[in-house]
């Protein structure tokens, strides 16, 4: 089954995401912060990343920006989650090479249906 | 009120008697003990544990009835004399003497106190329809405290009421 | 498949409220220009706005929406950082703090106070920045797909021309057409006409381009939906056909490859699709959840958080604790008297363990004295608005580690201290200018640990406080004669008389009711005390002395005929043996001691108490001199035996308050053992020796009728 990085800087957020993705078997590693993404994303591979976008230290958008830097996330999906469904946020996001967006509110099916556009 | 109603009230003995034995019924089992010569009961469910009967350390100032204070696995348990508080027979301690530790829970709040009575005697399955009211009258024992009477055999056992129970030292003087 | 998140509920609570005390602080400290302090002030919101939306508390998105607005055009310097707008932001957070209260116990929230602050956001939305004020919240819309007409199939016909470097975003088309597969049945025709020479091919890119067709029961804007985060790097069409669509061979190469064959081709693992249907979902499910773990809520569930250290150190100990167990297991095992040297040096193992685990145990109870202090900025703040008196807070040792219990109740206490403080301590500006001061103020919080106690220093650089004021008011409410002659110290205590102030106006800020005489009466029952130091034009400082914790204290073991008693090391002042030319009776039954030139009464323990002992004699008797409200006693014991710490259990658990006994604790032979209450005995003497024409029958009665 499909790993996934999962960041955020909301204890409460991460732990629905992990908690939902557990749920349907995936399995997941978390960072708090885009820093610590980065250097668990530098330690292993993932099948895919989901990622808030205002954090502290590194936002999402640096995150991905440094992924994409990364051989092997070249083409590893990036999902940004976000309350901001303007189009400048996406383009933003689009430009730093991510793959998609989550707009919050987070709710646990469509996160589940979502992902598997990008992963299986 | 009509006195034939007051007559049925009054259990007449040995119509729905039932034996004090040990069998499963859809019931309730309730623990029997000794006040002297008299019986009670309380409800199985609410007995923590019975045991023997031990100094407890003195409250200051508290009435008569209660002994003070036990240690019961890093607990403060108080103990009441249920002779004493009802005025039962002679409140004396020797070996077969015995406290039994009685939790309610309420919604929110629980509390634990031992009971010290003479003897513990049996354990009793009744149905809740062998449950009779108390008649209002004579008994030095405040109505509140009784559930309410079972005929066992020829004898009648006082069902004592534990929630009331455990807010005894509240109803004081 | 449903997935309950309503148990994060409580953990998104506690995130929330230590956000919104995040939001407080930093918008206290803000600074024009300091973008990191609004970054993290507009992270908290929006995390709590993500949060709140997940579980359905809807206005507390709504409302943090807008306060995210324009926190959001302060972060992009589209909006200069004006004290108007800290004020309004300050509002704001306490109305999320309504809101979530509100939603977290299923209750009604003060309406009014959140539709001012939404109009005065609002307002400053529309004047300052550039965004629309009445910007809706659309997230919601946006994620409750209708799903009606779900029953009826339709058929679509989808063009999807991808550019070359999709995959280089994480997407692949494979993905997509298996999304579009759990839709329906889908159909795809592969072009590889733009199929480029072999050795022209760069396999990072992407050649192919599909027609595909779907009938399913799903809606065009859920097809569409598929696509979304590829709609701007690819050519797409959707068309809905009524009819059963026709593949049309035409110019180019071309297959039709059923999805499974994809599936299959590219070796990807192939799993039950049944469970993978998932209904278009909105947020109702959640909804619903949270609503029914509201209630659940209310019940207030207390935790705190640990420190990983502790923890780490806690087990560490239980690991030592394990090995000197089996060690002693292994001793006893096969024992004989060659081993008693190990055996002694294993009790005392024993013990150094018991005692560390026990500190480490309750350190994880301790918790810094901020929690208490974070308050005080904004109090201070707000405090110093409305006097119109400019003030600055200094806080000091805010790191002091403090019991949590003892925390929660020292709060009120010390707000009423600092609002004193501002209140009767700092003087208006013009005064202390007048008195060459600076015309700011400072206020200081301090704290810091002193022994097995620690000391909150409250004190500011204000007048001082008015003896003669002071001495004044006490005469004109009765409290001392006018001709009586006190000290400082003396003239301080009367503060915290009841009904005592010396407010020339009781304002709104410390009259309100609530006097001194609660402060210290609350301070007192955490068996902790309080005192003035006072100088006339530089200032005061009420310093607050509490136990590091209510659950363990030091204490005196004495026996009173059979029964053991402890008496806080704290309020003892000395023990001694009655020298019996020093003692005086004076009028009926009262018996005084001279302690050097004190009269101190004597009270026999096992009078106050109904005992039997045979130590009656007062003559050469054991005294245990104790001090509670500044009134010395004697009391009387038979023995003194040792000192030594105890657990302190609570008598209100199964029985219920007595006077005179703060407490049980259960001796080191499983015996319990009460906790005498100074203050309460002192309080017990008074009452006795007032009524003492009455014997100790009435007494007892005053005794019993206050318990009930």
């Amino acid at each position: 089954m499909a790993k996934v990085l999962v960041v955020d800087d909301s204890n409460s957020i991460r732990d629905m995401v992990c908690f939902t993705l557990k749920s349907a078997g995936y399995q997941y590693v978390e960072a708090k912060d885009g820093r610590e993404g980065l250097t668990k994303a530098q330690a292993e591979s993932f099948d895919l990343v989901i990622s808030d976008v205002n954090m502290p230290n590194m936002d999402g958008i640096d995150l991905c920006t440094e992924l994409r830097k990364l051989p092997n996330f070249k083409f590893t999906p990036v999902l940004m989650l976000t309350t901001e469904s303007s189009t400048d946020m996406k383009m933003r996001g689009k430009a730093a090479g991510a793959t998609g967006w989550l707009v919050k509110p987070f709710n646990p099916e469509k996160l589940l249906a979502t992902i598997k556009r990008v992963v299986r | 009120m009509d006195i034939q109603e007051l007559v049925s009230d009054v259990p007449v003995q040995g119509e729905h008697s039932i034996e004090g034995i040990d069998f499963i019924t859809s019931g309730k089992q309730y623990l029997t003990f000794l006040l002297n010569l008299e019986q009670y009961a309380v409800d199985i469910l609410c007995v923590e544990e019975i045991r023997s009967w031990e100094i407890p350390t003195k409250i200051p100032n508290a009435p008569s009835y209660i002994k003070g204070v036990i240690n019961m696995r890093g607990i403060i348990v108080p103990i009441v004399d249920l002779r004493l508080k009802f005025s039962i027979g002679e409140a004396t301690y020797h070996e077969t003497t015995v406290v039994i530790v009685l939790t309610y829970q309420a919604e929110d709040t629980g509390r634990t106190i031992g009971f010290v009575v003479d003897a513990v005697s049996d354990v009793l399955n009744v149905e809740s329809k062998d449950i009779k009211n108390s008649p209002a009258f004579g008994g030095c024992m405040q109505p509140q405290y009784i559930e309410g009477l079972i005929n066992v055999g020829k004898n009648v056992v006082t069902l004592l009421n534990v929630e009331n129970l455990q807010y005894v030292e509240k109803h004081a003087i | 498949m449903s997935v309950d998140l309503s148990q994060f509920i409580p953990s998104f609570l506690e995130e929330s409220f230590e956000g919104l005390e995040l939001m407080e602080s930093s918008l206290l400290s803000l600074q024009a220009g300091d973008n990191e302090t609004i970054h993290s002030i507009f992270r908290a919101a929006h995390s709590i706005k993500g949060g709140a939306g997940t579980f359905g508390f809807d206005v507390v998105t709504e409302f943090t929406h807008l306060v995210e607005t324009l926190l959001d055009e302060m972060r992009d310097g589209r909006r200069e950082v004006s004290p108007k707008d800290v004020e309004i932001l300050l509002a704001s957070v306490d109305c999320m703090r309504l809101l979530i209260e509100a939603a977290r116990d299923d209750e009604n929230y003060d309406k009014d106070k959140v539709a001012q602050t939404t109009m005065l956001l609002n307002e400053a939305l529309s004047s300052g920045g550039e965004k629309s004020a009445g910007e809706k919240i659309s997230q919601q819309s946006d994620n409750t797909e209708q799903s009606t007409g779900k029953s009826d199939t339709s058929t679509f016909s989808i063009h999807f021309v991808p550019e070359h470097n999709l995959a280089k975003t994480g997407n692949d088309p494979l993905f997509l057409f298996n999304a579009l597969a759990d839709l329906g049945q889908l159909t795809t025709v592969a072009n590889t006409g733009e199929l480029p020479a072999l050795t022209d091919i760069d396999v990072q890119e992407l050649y192919l381009s599909w027609d595909l067709t779907l009938i399913t029961g799903a809606t065009k804007d859920e097809v569409h939906e598929i696509f979304e985060w590829v709609e701007d790097d690819c050519l797409l069409e959707i068309k809905k056909i009524d009819k059963e669509p026709l593949v049309n061979p035409s110019d180019g190469e071309k297959e039709t490859v059923s999805v499974n064959e994809i599936r299959a081709a590219s070796n990807i693992e192939n799993e039950s699709n049944s469970q993978e249907i998932y209904p278009a979902n909105d947020n109702s499910v959640v909804k619903k959840q949270a609503t029914k773990t509201k209630a659940k809520a209310k019940v207030e569930v207390s935790s705190i958080r640990v420190g990983v250290d502790k923890v780490d150190n806690l087990i560490n100990l239980v690991g030592e604790l394990v090995i000197t167990q089996s060690m002693l297991s292994e001793l006893g095992s096969d024992f004989n008297m060659d081993k008693i040297e190990r055996l002694t040096s294993g009790l005392e193992q024993l013990l150094q363990n018991t005692k560390e685990l026990q500190e480490s145990v309750m350190r994880i109870r301790m918790l810094p004295i901020s929690f208490a202090f974070n308050r005080f900025p904004r109090l201070v703040h707000d405090l110093a608005i409305k006097t119109g008196k400019e003030i600055e807070l200094v806080i000091k040792g805010e790191q002091t580690e403090l019991d949590k219990t003892v925390m929660e109740q020292i709060g009120d206490p010390l707000v009423h201290l600092v609002r004193n403080a501002v209140d009767h301590g700092i003087e208006p500006a013009e005064i202390r200018l007048a008195n060459g001061k600076s015309a700011k103020g400072t206020i200081s919080l301090d704290a810091y640990h002193q022994g097995g106690n620690i000391v909150i220093e409250i004190s500011d650089d204000g007048g001082g406080i008015n003896r003669q004021k002071v001495f004044a008011k006490a005469v004109e409410k009765g409290i001392i004669e006018p001709n009586a002659t006190l000290a400082d110290n003396q003239i301080f205590d009367l503060l915290f008389e009841p009904g005592f102030s010396t407010a020339d106006q009781v304002t709104d800020i410390s009259g309100r009711g609530v006097g001194m005489d609660v402060v210290k009466r609350n301070i007192q029952s955490l068996g902790g005390r309080i005192q003035v130091e006072s100088t006339p034009g530089q200032g005061s400082c009420f310093k607050v002395n509490l136990p590091l914790t209510l659950a363990i204290l030091d204490g005196q073991l004495v026996k009173v005929g059979t029964e053991t008693y402890i008496i806080p090391l704290i309020s003892i002042v000395e023990s001694l043996q009655v020298d019996k030319d020093l003692i005086n009776r004076v009028s009926g039954d009262m018996t005084l001691y001279r302690l050097r030139d004190e009269n101190v009464p004597i009270l026999p323990v096992y009078q106050l108490f109904g005992l039997a002992t045979e130590h009656t004699e007062i003559d050469n008797a054991l005294l245990v001199v104790v001090e509670a409200d500044g009134q010395k006693v004697g009391l009387m014991v038979d023995h003194l035996l040792a000192q030594q710490q105890v657990v302190i259990k609570s008598l209100k658990d199964n029985y219920q308050q007595v006077i005179g006994i703060s407490g049980a604790t259960i001796l080191g032979d499983g015996s319990v053992a009460m906790i005498l209450d100074t203050p309460g005995i002192i309080q017990m003497a008074l009452a006795y020796a007032q009524n003492k024409q009455r014997d100790m029958a009435s007494y007892k009665q005053f005794a019993i009728g206050e318990q009930c």
